[in-house]
């Protein structure tokens, strides 16, 4: 049971908009605020698309769909953040960024709401340090694309009070999601065994023992995986898997995080993967080759 | 492409009955040499030019112990393959097919299509210890049990994260205790001193189940002795 009502988002990104349709269409009241207005009303279209679209599956009513949308609105107004119970910031990737953010929060919500970082790399500790209440900070990493993905790695700080972790961890479960209790470590369990081993399939790449399209087949063959690492590398992007890598490496300094020359060659040349149309693989529309 | 096949103590890729073995004929175009015994295999096969390709299978050894190397330009119609397995599952349909610098793309190709006649997949890799899947996955093994000692969560909570994150079939820990921890020693220690890459080392989780297999053997052995001297 959780006792939360009014779950706020701050950052109508990629990530953002996912938590959001995840709060509201499990009947919270959710507010989304956003420093870009185009980027709420990016996030507010898109959103639409996906609801229309979970109606012509039947998956919900038009009906359900309407309550949902009526429960979610957005603001470029910080202090509307203050009718919050909970606030799960998904804002860029950067700790200086973060800690304005939550210290501004700090100053409009009320001393009970909670603040949740969806951070990937940076430590749930020092986000909450410049929170101005850092025994109420949790981690809650979703995965992309949010409103599909039900796992939520989640990790208390240093001083994340148990209360607070308990009442994100029901919220986490009353929004339909799984949650997963980790350290506050660098990469926490997914991105901490994803990049480095990665990392090595580059490195095979990069060393020519062993063509992408093999690589690729040896893992899916042999142990059962959905994609192999090269495929997946070009669907995430080498230019984001160059910035969690890198911000991996510089959390742990293990030496399989440290990106491969070939990433920096590859994205110099403009090969990040399916959106740049070449990365291990080339592509055309849907179609891969060298496949 | 007509296949035979030249069998030779034990062979782990193939230990019993499978569309590869019974596809093989008497003679062919590829010669296949299964088993343990690869340099006794080689001698009664006798002279090798004449087969589009001579393919030995390979435990944990590299192809060159049976061919020489060369100045990195070693290559011939000859090349290795092992059927992946991990620890104590069955053997999987991956074939590692090793290949060297200068191996013809002909026998490659011949070698290929005799795999995938059997309905088997292919993957080629240069000829490097632990090849494609142990290379890439022993150093992953080992970060999850070092990690489960150092309480980055739960084993629990470490697999349904990388299934239902990375949609992987099964988790680290369930997986490695289910086929063998004391088999993924063996495989990480033959990395380790191969590579000396500190992520081979093996686990210390991976160590004290090996140690235990060898105390449980030395039981065994102990008790089959009683056993012997009570009958007698
Ligand atoms: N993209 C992923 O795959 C992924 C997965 C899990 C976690 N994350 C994490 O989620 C967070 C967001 O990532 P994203 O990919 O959605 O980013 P994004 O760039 O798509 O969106 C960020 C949004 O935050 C807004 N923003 C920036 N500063 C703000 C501020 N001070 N106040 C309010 N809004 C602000 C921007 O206008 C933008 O709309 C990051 O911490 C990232 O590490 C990303």
């Amino acid at each position: 049971m959780s006792t939360i009502k009014t779950v706020g988002v701050a950052g109508s990104g990629t990530m953002g908009s996912g938590i959001a349709i995840v709060a509201a269409r499990a009947g919270f009241r959710t507010i989304v605020y956003d420093v870009s207005q185009p980027s709420l009303d990016r996030a507010r279209k898109q959103t639409e698309g996906f609801f229309a679209k979970s109606v012509e599956r039947k998956k919900l009513t038009q009906a359900q769909v309407d309550t949902i949308l009526g429960n979610l609105s957005s603001t470029t107004d910080i202090a509307t953040m203050a009718q919050c119970d909970i606030v799960i910031e998904a804002v860029f990737e950067n700790l200086k960024v973060k800690h304005e953010l939550l210290a501004k929060l700090d100053a409009v919500c009320p001393p009970e709401t909670l603040f949740a970082s969806n951070t990937s790399t940076l430590s749930i500790t020092e986000i909450a340090a410049g929170s101005g209440r850092d025994e109420r900070v949790i981690g809650m990493h979703f995965c992309l694309p949010a409103q599909l993905m039900k796992l939520v790695e989640m990790s208390p700080g240093l001083r994340t009070s148990d209360e607070a972790f308990q009442a994100a961890w029901d919220l986490c479960k009353a929004m339909g999601q799984i949650p997963v209790k980790t350290k506050d470590n660098p990469g926490f369990i997914l991105n901490y065994f994803l990049i480095p081993f990665n990392n090595d399939a580059i490195r095979m790449v990069e060393a020519g023992l062993a063509e992408p399209a093999e690589i690729d087949r040896a893992i899916k063959t042999g142990l059962g995986y959905a994609m192999g690492p090269l495929e997946l590398l070009d669907l995430v992007g080498l230019d984001t898997h160059l910035l969690v890598a890198e911000a991996l490496y510089a959390g742990t300094h293990e030496p399989r995080n440290q990106v491969p020359a070939l990433v920096k060659r590859m994205i110099a040349a403009g090969h990040l993967g399916r959106k740049t149309g070449q990365g291990f693989y080339k592509y055309s529309g849907n179609a891969m080759f060298g496949g | 492409m007509s296949y035979k096949i030249l069998s030779l103590g034990d062979s782990a890729s193939f230990p019993g009955a499978h569309p590869l073995l019974d596809k093989a004929e008497r003679d062919g175009d590829v010669a296949l040499v299964l088993g343990n015994r690869v340099p006794e295999a080689l001698e009664r096969l006798g002279k090798r030019d004449g087969y589009r390709a001579v393919v030995v299978e390979l435990d944990m050894e590299c192809l060159g112990v049976y061919t020489g190397e060369s100045r990195g330009e070693e290559g011939s119609n000859m090349l290795g393959f092992a059927r992946f397995r991990l620890g104590s599952d069955p053997a999987s349909n991956l074939i590692e097919l090793v290949r060297q610098p200068a191996t013809p793309q002909a026998a490659i190709d011949a070698a290929r299509r005799v795999f995938e006649s059997a309905g088997l997949q292919v993957a080629v890799c240069k000829d490097v210890p632990g090849r494609i899947l142990n290379r890439l996955i022993r150093p992953y093994y080992n970060a999850a049990l070092r990690r489960l000692d150092e309480g980055l969560a739960s084993a629990a909570d470490m697999d349904i994260t990388l299934k239902l994150g990375l949609g992987y079939p099964e988790g680290p820990i369930g997986l490695l205790e289910r086929t063998g921890l004391d088999r993924h020693y063996d495989v990480t220690q033959t990395l380790w001193e191969a590579y000396g890459d500190p992520g081979y080392v093996p686990a210390r989780r991976a160590q004290i189940a090996k140690q235990r297999a060898l105390v449980e053997a030395q039981v065994q052995a102990w008790t089959e002795r009683d056993d012997e001297i009570a009958d007698d």
